[in-house]
């Protein structure tokens, strides 16, 4: 990296993802402004920014509150488990007031200044050694002291003064609109260089959380919209999507996707660290092929986690027993965990933090989710890509085998928006199709891609039973069963038939 | 006639400070004679005071007594409006 570019140093604010974001933190002793309409979690991330100094770095901070009273903030950041109160004693966090005073009207008679404010900061600075500050939100001293012009110089001042004491500051604001000037009352004109945006938007009546870095003056940062969440555990945790790098490892090692016939089909089974796709119709044998690979991985004795989102645990373990697997033992034994869970519970920014932190605690070597369509069901096109991207990155980076279940909207053939999204980052994908033979319904599958290995191209039929599922013979004459349209092709037949589908349509 | 209890915050010694000193000096003398106790603090010196009386601006004048508690900000120029505050123009 070039040291030129990155002169101004900054300082890690140890919010999970925003120092990957901002590449760094926030630029050293200087005031960001952190803009963001109601509602967008400007409050804590102020809280979280100052919590974190405490408790990652040892560094203090002073809070100046312009709005919340400071028994609310202390109150309600409880939830996110910061211990201001603790932390007060302890002379690591220090409040200044500013906050409106009810039953006390003033007049104001003459010319004055916010020389008390600044006093009262520089003191509270001094006494805790802080190396933080927040200040929340400052439109609120806009409507306390109407004439504008005096607090906006007398902000510049504080900023200024801030600078001198080494203090590393972030200002808050409110804006309007989530796409329109910065802030209220041209805050940004006074702490220019750098500027922070939350948002908080609506679209297709789910709520999306972003966060954008708008400017670094004479650093850089990483550039556009990035979503977050906001966890009771840990308070703001952003997601940095295009910041993940595509430096995967690759590995050679196979792995058995918990059935011989499709190993063989595949050449000797998934490499290790790869991604599958298995995508069919309902029915097809989906959750049974993801149920066969947890088998696969649990008789191995590697750890093996499920996310079923369609079906509830009884019913997951019941079909696992159906097919003769015996999912309560592996999971008795410690190689298994099944995670069931309603899509709908959660926005799909969460799910991935969620299911993010079982992958880090279980440590499994091999992951199933059923089916990603459920989840798909329940974001926009948007969050669901990048719900994708974070997700299998992460699987990879892990050097952990993923596989994915997708359901495709018709019965025969087609495809579904999921595999759209998804096919691209998938090392191989599984395409389980019905098979209409004979006046009979059949099931078909096929290996359609498996990067770096070569596989079998047959399309060969799928059979279920008490022993779970069986790969037989390709499927020889019959022909359209991918593009959904199957018929049979026999020999001699084959000009016959082609003039009867030209009829038909 | 009620005592007068007046806290008057400054940032340290300007033309601001001394103009509020002497404007509210003259309007005790008038109006309240002995009976104030007045009480000048410098917000460079005594930060911690400002902090417990939650003071934002500078000059701020805080009469505590007699009820209610009121609060008269700027450097006391307009003295129509510091009697208005004072409670010492009985409204017709």
């Amino acid at each position: 990296m070039n040291e030129k570019i990155n002169s101004i140093k900054k300082l890690q604010t140890g919010i999970p993802g925003f120092d990957h974001v901002s590449k760094g933190g926030l630029p050293i002793n200087r005031t960001t402004l952190l803009s963001g309409s109601a509602g967008s979690a400007k409050t804590v991330f102020a809280t979280q920014f100052l919590a974190e100094g405490i408790s990652q770095f040892n560094q203090n901070g002073v809070f100046i509150t312009f709005e919340e009273p400071i028994e609310d903030i202390r109150k309600n950041m409880l939830s996110f488990g910061w211990p201001i109160e603790k932390w007060e004693k302890e002379n690591k966090w220090a409040f200044v007031d500013a906050s409106p005073q009810p039953n006390e009207a003033y007049v104001v008679t003459g010319d004055y200044d916010l020389g008390a404010l600044l006093a009262r900061i520089e003191n509270a600075v001094k006494k805790t050694s802080a190396k933080r500050l927040s200040m929340d939100s400052i439109g609120a001293i806009f409507t306390q002291f109407t004439d504008t012009f005096i607090v906006r110089s007398e902000l510049f001042r504080i900023a200024y003064a801030l600078k001198k004491m080494n203090v590393t500051s972030l200002m808050t604001a409110e804006r309007i609109d989530e796409y329109g000037e910065i802030a209220r009352f041209g805050v940004e004109e006074f702490v220019t260089d750098n500027v922070v945006i939350l948002r908080n938007i609506l679209e297709d009546e789910k709520r999306r959380r972003t966060i954008e870095i708008l400017k670094y003056r004479g650093t850089n940062h990483q550039k556009g919209e990035y979503p977050f969440s906001i966890s009771h555990e840990s308070g703001l945790i952003i997601i940095p999507l295009s910041a993940i790098e595509l430096k995967q490892k690759s590995s050679n090692i196979r792995i058995t996707s918990g059935s011989q016939e499709l190993d063989e089909m595949c050449n000797g089974g998934f490499f290790r660290d790869s991604i599958i796709l298995v995508s069919g119709a309902t029915g097809t044998g989906k959750t049974l092929m993801a149920t066969e690979f947890m088998e696969g991985g649990t008789s191995k004795k590697e750890r093996s986690l499920l996310f079923a989102f369609e079906e509830s645990r009884e019913q997951l373990f019941r079909n696992a027993s159906g097919w003769g697997i015996d999912f309560e033992r592996a999971e008795k034994d410690g190689l298994l965990k099944v995670v069931c869970e309603y899509p709908e519970v959660t926005g799909l920014e969460d799910h991935l933090i969620k299911m993010k932190e079982i992958i880090e605690e279980y440590k499994p070597q091999r992951v199933a989710v059923d089916s990603l369509s459920a989840l798909e069901r329940v974001s926009t096109l948007k969050s669901f890509r990048e719900f994708i991207i974070g997700l299998t990155s992460f699987i990879k980076h892990k050097e952990i085998a993923g596989l994915f279940t997708s359901t495709t909207t018709s019965l025969m053939g087609g495809s579904s928006i999921t595999e759209g999204h998804i096919s691209t980052i998938t090392d191989s994908i599984i395409l389980l199709r019905y098979v209409e033979a004979y006046g009979e319904m059949r099931r078909g599958l096929t290996v359609l891609k498996m990067r770096g290995s070569k596989h079998n191209k047959d399309i060969k039929e799928l059979t279920i039973d008490e022993n779970g599922m069986h790969i037989g013979k390709p499927f020889r004459n019959v022909s359209g069963i991918i593009s959904g349209n199957p018929h049979l092709v026999l020999r001699g037949e084959v000009d016959r038939l082609d003039d009867l589908f030209n009829k038909e349509t | 006639m009620a005592k007068y209890l007046l806290k008057l915050y400054i940032t340290g010694k300007t033309a601001r400070s001394d103009r509020a000193i002497h404007t509210l000096k003259k309007i005790c003398a008038k109006e309240l004679g002995n009976e104030y106790e007045l009480n000048i603090i410098d917000v460079l010196e005594s930060p911690q005071e400002a902090e417990d009386d939650k003071v934002l601006a500078t000059p701020t004048l805080i009469k505590s007594l007699p009820a209610p508690i009121k609060r008269i900000i700027g450097d006391l120029t307009d003295i129509e409006k510091v009697l208005i505050g004072l409670d010492l123009v009985k409204n017709a």
